[in-house]
Formats: C-alpha cells, structure tokens, sequence
C-alpha cells in the first residue's frame, strides 16, 4: 500500500474542492439564474471536460504549463520553480478538469430554486447576502455536496490528465491512480488490489452520501 | 394627483406595457381584474419594488418608494410592502416559525418569539408552528405567506391571486378571513385576480384592466352596472352589448332614445351624448324579462318578439339567446332552469320580452 500516494492525492482533493467550489458557485448561480450573450458558449466550454480525452487535455495543459510558455514562465520567475510535473501543476489540471463536476449539480440545484422564492426573501426585507446564506445555500445545499463530494471522488480516481501533466514522481506528483498503475506494471498485484479497494471504498461512501442527502432534501420537498 | 393615502401611477412599454393610475386609502381592498397576460402581477411587483417601470410615480402612505422624474427609486429590501405570492413561495425548508420569523429576524428574539405567536395567532395556525410547508394544506400555506407578508408591519399590503390554488370552500373561508384582516391591519390592501366573482364580493375598489391598461376604476356595482365602455362591459361578462345611436333626448320623461337596427328603445335620460351620436349600450341579461302578455301593451315598455335560437343550461339557470327578424344581433336572458323544464321552453319557441329602461346603460363608441 502505497501511503504517499493516498495522501498525496487526498490532499489534491481537499485542495482542488477548497478551491474550485467557491469560484463554482458563483458560476453555477450566474448561469443559472442569469441570460447574457455567449451563455451557450460558456457552458459548453464548462462541460468540455466530460467529453474531451484526459490525454488531449493533459497534452494542452502541458503544452500551456512548459518552461516555455508565458504560464510557465512566470510561474518559474514568482515561485522559481517550473510548474509541470509539480503538485501545483497536476492541482491546476486537476481543477480544470473537474470543473464540469463542480459547476453542473449546483447550477441544477440553484436552478430548481424558484425565482419566487429568491423575491419572496427580498420582499421580507433580506439583502442579497443574506438570502444567499439563510435560504439559497440551504436550498442548493444537496446540489453543492454533490459537487463537492463528485469533484473529490473523481480527483482520487483521475489518470491520465495527471499522469501528462505531473509524471510519476513519489511524493509529488505520483497519486494512488498511477500508483496503482505503476505496481501492475511491477506484476506487485497484492499492493494494486490493496490500493483499488481503498479507492472502491471511498467511491462507495461518496457516492452513498450524495444519495443519503438527496433524500433529505426530498424530505422538505413534500412526497415523491 | 388622483386623492388617497397611496398612490400609484405606472408607465412602462417594454418588454411588458403599463398604464395606470389609482389611488388607494388604508383599510381598504383595491382590486385589480384582468384576464391572465394582463400585468396584474406586473403592477404588485412595481409597487414592491421587483420590477422597475420605465416611468411613473409610487407613493405609499406618504413614503416616495419611486419618481422616474426625481430619479428615485428605493429597493425592495426597503420598501415596507407585505408580498403574497401566487405559488406563497415559501421557504420550503423553514418551518412556519421560521418563516414568519425571517422579515423580523433584527429583533430582540424574545421580542421575536412573541411577535411569531401573534401572526400564528391571528392566521389561526396555532399548534402548527413547527411544520414544514409541504406538511400543510394548500389553504394553511397561504396563511403562513399572509402571516410572513405582515410580519414585516407593512405599509401596503399586495395579494397575487391568493385563493387561486385552493378549493371553493376553503376560498370561501379565506376570503372572510382577508376582510376581517382589513381592518385589523388598517393598511391599503392591493388584491389582483382574473375571478370577477371573488372581487365583487371583497373589492372597495375595483380595477379592470387589459393589456396593461386601467380601463376603469370604481365601486364595484358601478363597474358591473355602469361600464365605461363595451371593452369593459365584455371584460366583466356583459353578454348583451350592442351598437346604436342616440335619437332623441326628452326632458319632461326623463327619457333617451335609442335607435337599433330598426328598433327604438327607450332609456334613462342621457344628455352628455349628442343627438346622432353612435354609442354603444348593453342591458344586463337580469334586465331583460319576458312578457305573458305581448297583447296588454301598457304593461311593458321595449317590447320586443322573436325566437329562442340557443338554450345553455348552467346548473340552476339557463341562459336563453333570442334571435330576431332583420336583425343580426341576437339577445340573451337569465331563467331559471326550474321554469325552463316547467313551461317546457325550448329552441324554436317564440318569445316576447321587454328591456327595462332604467336596465339600458350608453357608452362611448
């Protein structure tokens, strides 16, 4: 069982949730509530992830995140050192192709929070801020969850984007996806089963939790 | 500008066109009618501030809420206007306290609970505070959102066709409640539906309105009775309306003709219209009566014979169409469907009946 790798790649979840969520709900809540031109476009863009090929995007990414791009550059001359095969540069492909993850469920949910219900709060005198707490976050909450829980789910399990973009470096850029990977290759079949199982248990558990909360928010939404 | 404690006057062209002018005082119901597509929501959500009208003026006891000519323009969070929505829109995962509680929830919340108490109180929804709104009847629901609206201690108070999602007998019920809140709460109240029935019996002050447009505003009777006009006869279920022209006024009767087709009917005495002017004029299908005795012609005056062409029968009354000869026009009445079975009347049967004169209304062409 390759330890390094688990938590590496925990820790590129925990990190691509904490950053993609917060900038997701703000364009889920702007697509779904809002018409403005190019809307079309931006979603398709948003949803390009799902269906381009994880080495077609990490072969872009790699090609947008060398040493001699512009990206890369001034990446190296800030934090002076190079951004593909680090664990900045697989958490920004991470973030990139997660974005369809995060962006789609809770511009559902924010979606299926009628508009009579966002005016009802500002007649009872709550200001934007406020309704976006006390009843829009309430509401979007199974949607948000669901986002968080796919976006971290599917950082564990993703391959390819990571493998173009970082490598296999211990330590660094080698997640429990390509460690697994890697010990097939090493005909060392007992640690990859060990380490598949870890990750068929968290996808499981994740995916479990998504259904327990949907049937919570189905209980204040009246009887199905 | 038109008298009353708020005052409302709206203007706008797109997307959605409007205009109106009323005037409104507390404790009482101004009701807004029209046909579905007619800005009635439009206009409630002017005055609470959801939607901005291109020009106009809104004044709410005394508050300028919005002047598109001083540039002012106060947003709904500060407007002091009590919404009841169409669907409640209730916040689905509050419970009744909750969501009373939310326009007060500045207050102290001892302060708060007790005011919570109250609204239940006054909505009698006592015992159901801690439910859920999917947990209660369509008929509780608009209670909460009547309860929510007012928490708030609003200035006006605007209902968007309240009873329109419960069943007669709960409306029936609400309806009672809504006039026993009018003057408990002693604010303008502005109530818009497409039920003409149900504004009769609650409005103080009635609105018909059409493509954005206030047709006519005034007592109830007076619209039902006293149209301004056929588009306003129609829109209040005026079956009768028809198109003539003023031959004659008589002062010493006290009396009007009119000329139609080749039929003279007498009415009220109506000199604000000019000899030959062509007006429009409709009797209510009540004012219409038949006659036993078309042979005893001191008895009735407006006499006129012709032929049953079309019987609809709607529970207890039946509507009878009569047709006549060189006429295109054809004129309905009421009877009961008791004394339709009774006189075994039917299509085909000739008829007399009489238009009483008082019955007549005139309007503009």
């Amino acid at each position: 069982m390759d330890w390094q790798a688990l938590e590496l790649s925990l820790s590129l979840g925990f990190y691509t949730c904490i950053i993609l969520i917060p900038f997701g709900i703000i364009l889920a809540r702007l697509i779904a509530w809002h018409s403005f031109p190019g809307r079309n476009i931006l979603q398709a863009l948003l949803a390009l992830p799902l269906i381009l090929p994880p080495t077609v995007l990490g072969f872009y990414l790699l090609s947008a995140m060398g040493n001699r791009t512009p990206l890369g550059q001034w990446y190296e001359s800030v934090f002076g050192s190079s951004l593909v095969f680090s664990f900045q540069g697989i958490l920004i492909a991470s973030i990139i192709f997660n974005i369809p993850f995060a962006i789609q469920p809770m511009q559902r949910a924010f979606e299926s929070i009628p508009q009579s219900i966002r005016e009802a709060a500002w007649s009872c005198g709550l200001s934007s801020w406020k309704t976006f707490t006390r009843i829009e976050l309430p509401l979007a909450w199974p949607g948000i969850l669901t986002s968080i829980i796919l976006t971290f789910a599917h950082t564990l399990g993703e391959f390819g984007v990571v493998l173009m973009v970082g490598g296999n470096i211990q330590g660094e850029t080698r997640t429990i996806a390509i460690s697994i990977y890697d010990r097939v290759q090493a005909f060392d079949n007992a640690n990859a089963a060990i380490m598949s199982a870890t990750l068929l248990g968290i996808s499981f558990v994740a995916i479990s939790i998504i259904y327990i909360f949907y049937d919570k928010l189905g209980s204040y939404r009246g009887p199905r | 500008m038109a008298q009353g404690n708020t005052y409302i006057h709206l203007k706008s062209e797109n997307p959605i066109h409007l205009d109106i002018e009323f005037s409104c005082n507390s404790g009482e119901i101004f009701v807004i009618v029209g046909p579905s597509g007619s800005g009635k929501t439009t206009i409630l959500r002017s005055i609470s501030g959801l939607y901005t009208p291109n020009s106009g003026k809104i004044v709410c006891m005394g508050n300028n809420w919005f002047d598109s000519k001083e540039d002012i323009n106060v947003s709904v969070q500060t407007r002091a206007a009590g919404f009841v929505f169409q669907d409640y829109a209730l916040f689905p995962h509050l419970s009744v306290r909750e969501n009373i509680s939310i326009p007060i929830s500045e207050n102290d919340p001892s302060i708060r609970n007790e005011l919570i108490d109250e609204y239940i109180e006054l909505v009698h929804l006592t015992g159901l505070g801690d439910r859920l709104p999917h947990q209660l009847s369509g008929g509780q629901q608009q209670r909460v959102a009547v309860a929510r609206a007012i928490a708030r201690k609003p200035d006006i108070l605007l209902l968007d066709e309240p009873f329109s999602s419960v069943d007669q007998q709960t409306r029936r019920f609400l309806v009672r409640e809504l006039i026993q809140l009018k003057h408990k709460l002693n604010i303008p109240i502005i109530h818009v539906t497409h039920d003409l029935n149900e504004a009769r019996r609650i409005a103080d002050k009635l609105c018909i309105i059409h493509e954005g447009t206030g047709l006519q505003i005034d007592d109830p009777e007076n619209v039902m009775t006293r149209p301004n006009s056929s588009r306003v006869a129609s829109l209040t279920g005026q079956d009768n309306i028809y198109h003539g022209k003023i031959i004659k006024h008589d002062s010493e009767s006290q009396s009007s003709y009119i000329q139609w087709h080749d039929i003279t009917l007498i009415c009220a005495y109506s000199p604000e219209f000019e000899l030959g002017e062509e007006i429009d004029w409709m009797v209510p299908s009540s004012q219409v009566i038949e006659i036993i005795d078309p042979n005893n012609t001191n008895s009735d005056k407006n006499q006129l014979s012709g032929k049953i062409i079309d019987m609809i029968q709607l529970g207890e009354g039946t509507i009878i169409s009569i047709g006549f000869e060189d006429n295109t026009d054809s004129l309905h009445m009421n009877y009961s469907t008791h004394h339709v079975k009774k006189h075994q009347i039917a299509t085909g049967d000739n008829i007399t009946v009489s238009l009483i004169p008082d019955g007549i209304h005139i309007m503009q062409y």
